[in-house]
């Protein structure tokens, strides 16, 4: 921990001189799940540095931490009574959406930025959802289906936001911790952590991590997609092999 | 998708026990149960066809020990079910594209498991009486009766089922069997049996293996479409599903023997019904979460 927040020092004092520079590093780049896999965290450590021209401000700071998984096309629909059942009627089609999304901060949204930067800037799980190039706007027959991606991930652990997800172990260094469920989907991971102070962004960076799956359930998975064919023969062939070997274990002559 | 290991072993073990109490293939049973699960139903179905393959095995081979299978007919009713099940697996994939896939499998459930449920209700009740009348309720053909649909062109004749008959009638049953069976996750077997036992008259002693045959062909078929057009079928349930079939209905099939005939068929129409309630349950009642999301494809 100690060596860490040496090495951002470090690393902070050959940056260019200007305002805050801010300095994050992940505690992993890199997560494996195996099949046993229940969820895991990602830690995000940063610092801010300020030098001699830097002015004095009279607030604290406060950073926001916004992940985002691999991007999904996803279709949202609901159900609507017709007759007597109900059946999918309407559909929102959703074709960049994060496969996971977490925002942490060190306090809540509303208080930290003002609406417009929140709405340009997209910080917040809402704002990034209610963002107009999310999904078409139907002049208002989409916001039920906003909410309901919103409502149906949440509910998964998959988007979550999180206002005290910040801690700042000093006026100048933080950490968050990135919680990470079992049905996070594998892949690239973006970290964006953004500097405020006052209701203005001072400082932002991007950082990567990459989940991978390894473990038999993961080599199943890529066998099924790849070797799709080969697949179906083996299902077929176990399929084939204890009908027969019930029929000889239990042959009645 | 989390789903404990005994459970499925378990559910494949009592649906194994019920399938050879009632000489059935089960698949009719162990789909929608797993789809109450939870489990998607494009899963579910995909994955059941794996646990049919095995237990027609299992009774194939046993007809064909006993020489009670009619090859001849087996193959026409295969064509058929090939061509049926390629439909099946097609109309499988349009259906989900469309985001109606849930839907058409509700449906189709709802209204084949009603329809096939009373008549067979209808039938046993009718059987019961009758036999309590002392009467009897063989069905014998009579010399020069026959339907007019086994009189179309192209008649075969079959030996070892006694029938000569138009391929076509057969083809179009096989079709139809082969066509709900993929989208279903069924082996169609309780559609095929009554069908070769009343409509064409085919001996009681040929008819269960010939229709077990013909399963296995076209379940192999939908097995491995489904594995490659649809990726939704998973090894390791289907082993589970198979491990537990497999092994319940052996043990079924030996409890039957101490039952009587017509009492099950009575309970298998109620079962029958009961399942076709549940699935019309599922389409009337007012949805908790009228939403739902589904992925159409990844990008990274």
């Amino acid at each position: 921990m100690r060596a860490l927040v040496l090495l951002l020092m470090l690393c902070a004092s050959l940056a260019p001189a200007s305002a805050e520079t801010l300095i994050t590093s992940l505690s992993n780049h890199r997560v494996l799940i195996t099949s046993n896999y229940t969820g895991t965290s990602i830690a995000v450590f940063g610092a801010i540095e300020r030098d001699a021209q830097t002015i004095s401000r009279a607030t604290e700071y406060n950073a926001v931490v916004t992940v985002r998984g691999p991007s999904q096309y996803l279709v949202v629909r609901e159900k609507e009574q017709m007759g007597p059942v109900w059946i999918n009627q309407e559909q929102q089609k959703f074709p960049l959406a994060p496969s996971y999304l977490s925002v942490l901060t060190s306090a809540p949204v509303e208080e930290i930025t003002s609406p417009q930067l929140r709405q340009r800037q997209k910080i917040g799980v809402r704002a990034i959802i209610d963002a107009p190039d999310f999904t078409n706007a139907r002049e208002g027959a989409d916001v039920p289906f906003r909410d309901a991606l919103f409502r149906l991930k949440e509910k998964e652990g998959l988007y979550l936001e999180d206002e005290r997800g910040v801690t700042f172990l000093t006026p100048s260094i933080f950490r968050a911790s990135i919680p990470l469920p079992a049905t996070a989907p594998p892949g690239n991971y973006d970290v964006e952590v953004t500097l405020l102070a006052d209701t203005v962004i001072l400082a932002r960076t991007i950082t990567h991590f990459e989940l991978v799956k390894t473990g038999f359930e993961q080599q199943v998975g890529e066998v099924a997609r790849d070797w799709s064919l080969f697949y179906g023969l083996a299902t077929a062939v176990i399929a084939i092999f204890f009908g027969w070997v019930a029929n000889v274990i239990f042959r009645r002559d | 998708m989390p789903v404990s290991v005994l459970l499925i072993l378990g559910m494949g073990a009592a649906v194994g026990f019920i399938s050879g109490l009632f000489g059935i293939g089960g698949g009719f049973l162990m789909t929608p149960l797993l789809i109450f699960l939870g489990i998607p139903p494009a899963v579910a179905v995909a994955t059941q066809s794996a646990q049919i393959v095995a237990s027609s095995t299992t009774s194939s081979l046993n007809a064909l020990r006993r020489k009670a299978l009619d090859f001849k007919l087996g193959t026409i009713l295969v064509i058929g079910g090939f061509v049926g099940s390629v439909l099946g697996v097609w109309f499988f994939a349009a259906a989900r594209r469309a985001g109606q896939l849930d839907l058409v499998i509700v449906i189709s459930y709802v209204t084949l498991f009603t329809v096939v449920g009373s008549l067979m209700l209808k039938e046993s009740v009718r059987e019961f009486w009758t036999k309590r009348k002392g009467g009897s309720v063989r069905l014998r053909r009579k010399a020069g009766e026959h339907a007019p649909y086994l009189g179309l062109p192209m008649r075969v004749r079959f030996y070892r089922s006694k029938l000569y008959a138009s391929v076509i009638p057969i083809l179009g049953l096989a079709l139809f069997v082969g066509f709900a069976g993929a989208l279903l996750g069924i082996g169609g077997g309780f559609i095929m049996v009554p069908a070769l036992l009343y409509v064409f008259r085919v001996p009681t002693t040929v008819v269960v293996g010939t229709s077990q045959f013909q399963i296995v062909c076209t379940t192999l078929v939908a097995l491995i479409l489904h594995a490659v057009a649809n990726q939704a079928v998973d090894i390791v349930l289907a082993s589970l599903l198979i491990v537990g079939g497999v092994f319940g209905a052996q043990f079924g099939a030996r409890a039957g023997r101490y039952l009587r005939a017509e009492l099950f068929r009575f309970l298998l129409a109620l079962l029958l019904l009961a399942v076709g309630l549940r699935f019309a349950m599922e389409l009337v009642v007012h949805p908790a979460e009228p939403f739902s999301i589904t992925m159409q494809e990844a990008r990274t």
